[in-house]
């Protein structure tokens, strides 16, 4: 029996749609079973996605195929996409407690059941867009996960900095989804077609209006640059990132704005024949860049630390996407999943036992040299030392810059490399320098030691070894 | 057995950090890596111009990127120092107060990342081992250092990262700058394609630049100087030994490995500017020195201000003058270790490194006080001690380049601004020397002891290193010279087919004068006089 491509989101779909009707009628069961059988069931489908062979649509293909591809580019981001998630769950085991307590005299599984079935739906919109070609399929897919996402976000509603994330993600998502609509009307109407490889075709036609077309790009523009968190559209990242229940968080910052680079390539693939169109990727990076990395530098609080570096390393993504360079976004999405989720899942540990100031972090090293050590790995690797993979994905980057002669995006990106190492190793120096308050032992159970080990060696194997990644991508 | 001295450092810090006990697990470490290193030099093979002992991993054969690793005489000498230093640093430590696990595996990571850079055939590898330094000099300086850690710590991490970024763009250019089928990241492929002439002059003046830049930053050349004294004053003594004896040393190598062989043109283009930035370090880093007040500092100052000679014997680019070089680095990284490490048993002490408190202590450490002597003198450069051999090779390389009977050429100016440095830098050994170890001691001094014994073995260890390569630098001149022999003659035989005189290995200034007979040294040209 061969799998095809759709199979996949299928599978998922199906196993959302059961663990919603376990969790309803079952009401006697350890929530947290649901999660292990969803991350089961993820790793299944997972393992039979490298079973799929990658095709690409054909140029003139119709019904189904005329919006839906899979070429090299989905599959590998649809297997990102459903180990963020499988990850993405494992957090959210570990943060149970903090969901629990946000729901008043509920007994101790109240709201969990919910907790563990979106983040599965979400799953499927972002293995659908990262699929998508079409853009009404683009559309669809994305609010798929923008919905989903509107409730993840709000999820622990007793806390008002999490209602205010809720509040701000809603609002500005819609209006982002609103610029996307009104996009897509400029450029149907300009060429007639939402088929992205139409649309090429038709803007190679002398006689398409490219102002119009150009208009709706920039609105497409608009709301791509929201979901991926680029200067000017990155108002709503700190609040949100920081009041977000913390695997939301990281669910946020690594699949969310992974799809929203796929999509971005892809939208932007037939409007690179128009000179404006790099113009304005290597200005939004430029600013994207900036703007990331010194407002990373004065924070005090990590998860706030960790938005402001996801807006920075958006900028490092936006060089790739002004370069169009598809294989050093992949690989850089990649390293990012590792050493994003790896912070993370460090942060939500200690979170529950001492805070989310970087404060909170002082004397790791002798509390849990474990959990320091990952903590460690994770922040250089974002701040890009060699063998890690956060280094070889810069490497990439920079490589493809400097091939294109974009002089610009290079001088500023080293010097911003520059802030990274400051704010990152602020993290470290408090871990290994500073002394602790508190002295008490951390504990770590079993499934989080063996996933941020999984994610400490993957961190420094593909440092190391690139190969695999850049075998998956080769087209 | 090049593999096994790369990650026998690394495994003992991985096994420390795992809970090994500390100590013991390094000194092993460090000592079979000495002997290892030994037996390397005792088996090397001074008739085989190309590396030896290679062995290769491939890691993405899309990128021609291989794990390479493999020695020649150059990156030989390298790795001898290394080892040397290594083990003296280590048994210089003794028992640290605060996480002394943590301390032993961050100064085997250090050594480690150095041996491996100066051990990579591969260009990828050679400066991704050297950044294995980075975190562990922030954690030694942060966690263990004194007086102004914090800013120091900072200052060291912010400057080398960004160095070294600017470095690594200077990498990928050189990369790209080779036509496509000769991309590679093997250094001796690079080589082969560089002797072929297939870098463009205007991409060699680019890529020239941004190393020199990149490794500039990383050797502390002016004006890029101002983390090293900070840095190693506050670092524990033997992070700064190791750091300023063995890391710093891999920009030099860097530029010696690869602007020399792979970028005549920007070597030559960029000489003038480089001339004058050494001498930035020779006399205003020298007069600096001469102004500090404290021990540490003025160590940590004097060992930016001899980095200038090594830069004199890069910039002239001759084979007499770049042998030198490497005889001066294997030299002062010996001597600023000794002095390091005395200077860091002295603030054990006494508590205090400032020359005014001082005073006397050669009644009290006699022997501290003759090893400190040795190193002095080595670091002035008085005959019988290697650091001699190294400078007046550079100043004779330095000098014959561009020699003419009617006129100065930049590099004799250079050379006698530079001789003024020695007398500078006799100027402030000396007078270190005598405010610290002679004159009348205070009293407070009456209860200290000298080294213990234990600790003397590394001192002799260091200083017969000193010894024996003043007397028989030959030793080291045969391994190195070669490699450059083959270097520089590749070059010129390439210059000579494409290049008239004018755009020669030496830069003429505008005065000079007609060119004739005087093609400068190591690279002999068509003198075609054009006027």
């Amino acid at each position: 029996m061969t799998i095809t491509a759709p199979e996949l989101e299928i599978a998922v779909l199906v196993l959302g749609m059961a663990m919603l009707l376990a969790e309803a009628f079952a009401t006697k069961i350890d929530k947290r079973v649901l999660a292990f059988v969803a991350i089961a069931g993820l790793a299944l489908v997972l393992v039979a996605s490298f079973f799929v062979a990658p095709r690409a649509s054909p140029s003139q293909a119709t019904g189904f195929w005329s919006f839906y591809t899979a070429d090299r580019l989905s599959m590998f981001f649809k297997q990102f996409s459903l180990l963020t998630t499988i990850f993405v769950l494992i957090l959210m085991i570990d943060y149970a407690p903090v969901v629990r307590s946000s729901f008043p005299g509920g007994t101790l599984q109240a709201g969990l059941g919910e907790f563990f079935a979106l983040p599965i739906f979400t799953c499927v919109g972002l293995m659908y867009l990262v699929s998508a070609i079409d853009f009404v399929f683009i559309f669809v897919s994305l609010e798929l996960v923008a919905i989903s996402f509107y409730v993840l976000v709000s999820f622990t509603r007793r806390n008002p900095m999490t209602l205010e994330a809720g509040t701000k993600y809603l609002v500005l998502s819609a209006l982002s989804t609103g610029f996307l609509v009104y996009g897509i009307a400029w450029i149907f109407g300009a060429t007639g077609q939402t088929n992205l490889q139409q649309i090429a075709d038709a803007l190679a036609n002398p006689t398409t209006d490219r102002n119009a077309a150009l208009l709706g790009m920039v609105l497409v523009l608009v709301a791509l640059g929201f979901k991926i968190a680029a200067v000017p559209f990155q108002i709503w990242v700190p609040d949100v990132y920081q009041g977000a229940p913390t695997p939301v968080t990281a669910y946020l910052s690594v699949g969310s704005k992974a799809a929203g680079f796929v999509v971005l390539l892809r939208v932007l693939q037939p409007f690179l024949a128009l000179p404006q169109t790099q113009r304005l990727i290597v200005v939004i990076a430029l600013l994207t860049l900036i703007y990331g990395n010194l407002a990373a530098l004065p924070q005090a609080n990590l998860k706030r630390l960790l938005a402001y570096s996801s807006i920075a390393h958006a900028g490092y993504l936006l060089i790739g996407v002004a370069c169009f360079d598809a294989s050093a976004i992949s690989f850089y999405l990649a390293a990012y999943l590792l050493m994003t989720l790896l912070s993370f899942a460090v942060l939500i540990i200690v979170a529950q036992q001492t805070g989310e100031q970087i404060a909170d972090f002082d004397g790791l090293a002798k509390r849990s040299p474990f959990l320091a050590f990952a903590m460690l790995i994770g922040m250089i690797s974002l701040a890009g030392v060699p063998f890690t993979a956060g280094f070889l994905g810069k490497f990439f980057i920079f490589y493809a810059a400097i091939a294109q002669h974009q002089t610009a995006l290079v001088v500023v990106g080293v010097i911003t490399v520059g802030c990274g190492f400051y704010y990152y190793l602020k993290v470290v120096r408090a871990m290994y320098w500073q002394s602790a308050n508190k002295t008490d032992k951390i504990p770590v159970t079993a499934l989080s030691r063996l996933a941020i080990s999984a994610l400490i060696i993957a961190t420094i194997w593909l440092g190391v070894y690139p190969q695999p990644i850049l075998d998956a991508l080769k087209r | 057995m090049v593999l096994f001295i790369i990650f026998c450092h690394i495994i003992a810090a991985i096994l420390i950090m795992a809970g090994a006990p500390a100590r013991k697990t390094a000194l092993v470490a460090s000592v079979l890596a000495f002997a290892a290193a030994l037996f390397l030099l005792a088996f090397f093979d001074q008739s085989q111009r190309d590396f030896q002992h290679v062995t290769s991993f491939t890691i993405s054969p899309d990128w021609h990127l291989s794990f390479t690793t493999g020695i020649d005489g150059l990156s030989l000498v390298m790795i001898l120092l290394a080892t040397i230093v290594t083990l003296a640093a280590v048994w210089f430590t003794g028992t640290i107060e605060k996480y002394e696990n943590a301390f032993y595996a961050c100064l085997l990571f250090i050594s480690g990342g150095a041996i491996g850079a100066f051990a990579s055939i591969d260009l990828f590898f050679f400066y991704a081992f050297h950044e294995l330094a980075l975190i562990p000099t922030f954690l030694l300086i942060g966690i263990w250092g004194s007086g102004n850690r914090v800013a120091a710590a900072w200052k060291i991490t912010i400057y080398l990262a960004i160095g070294s970024f600017i470095l690594l763009l200077g990498l990928i250019l050189l990369y790209q700058s080779f036509p496509l089928a000769a991309r590679s990241f093997d250094i001796r492929a690079l080589t082969a394609a560089a002797g072929l002439g297939q870098i463009s002059a205007d991409a060699q003046r680019h890529v020239y630049l941004l190393l020199l830049i990149g490794f500039g930053i990383l050797i502390s050349l002016f004006p890029f100087h101002t983390w090293a004294p900070e840095a190693y004053a506050s670092a524990p003594a033997p992070a700064a030994m190791l750091h300023s004896g063995v890391l710093k040393k891999f920009g030099l190598y860097g530029l010696l490995r690869l602007a020399i062989p792979l970028l005549p043109e920007g070597t030559h283009h960029w000489a003038n500017l480089l001339v004058v930035l050494l001498l930035g370090n020779i006399i205003y880093i020298g007069l600096v020195t001469i102004a500090q007040k404290r021990l540490d500092w003025m160590l940590g100052y004097s060992s930016v201000m001899h980095m200038g000679y090594i830069f004199l014997g890069i910039a002239s680019a001759t084979v007499l003058s770049t042998t030198g070089a490497v005889v001066l680095i294997f030299a002062h990284g010996l001597s600023i270790a000794l002095l390091f490490a005395l200077a860091g048993e002295l603030r054990k002490k006494t508590g205090t490194l400032v020359f005014d408190e001082l005073g006397g202590l050669g009644k009290v450490m006699p022997f501290a006080s003759l090893a400190f002597g040795f190193g002095v003198f080595a670091a002035i450069g008085l005959p019988g001690l290697a650091n001699f051999a190294g400078e007046i090779m550079i100043f004779f390389g330095a000098f014959k380049n561009g020699w003419e009977m009617a006129h100065f050429h930049i590099f004799q100016i250079a050379t006698v601004l530079a001789l003024w440095g020695v007398v500078i830098s006799t100027v402030y050994m000396l007078r270190a020397y005598r405010k610290t170890f002679m004159g009348t001691m205070n009293e407070r001094w009456k209860e200290v002891g000298d080294l213990r014994p234990a600790l003397r073995v590394p001192v002799v260890l260091v200083v017969g290193g000193l010894l024996c390569y003043g007397f028989f630098p030959q030793s080291l001149v045969q391994m190195v010279t070669s490699t450059f022999q083959t270097y520089l003659s590749a070059n010129s035989s390439h210059l000579a087919d494409e290049q008239s005189c004018s755009h020669g290995a030496v830069r003429r200034l505008r005065f000079m004068g007609p060119a004739d007979g005087n093609a400068p040294q190591g690279r002999s040209y068509k003198v075609a006089n054009k006027r």
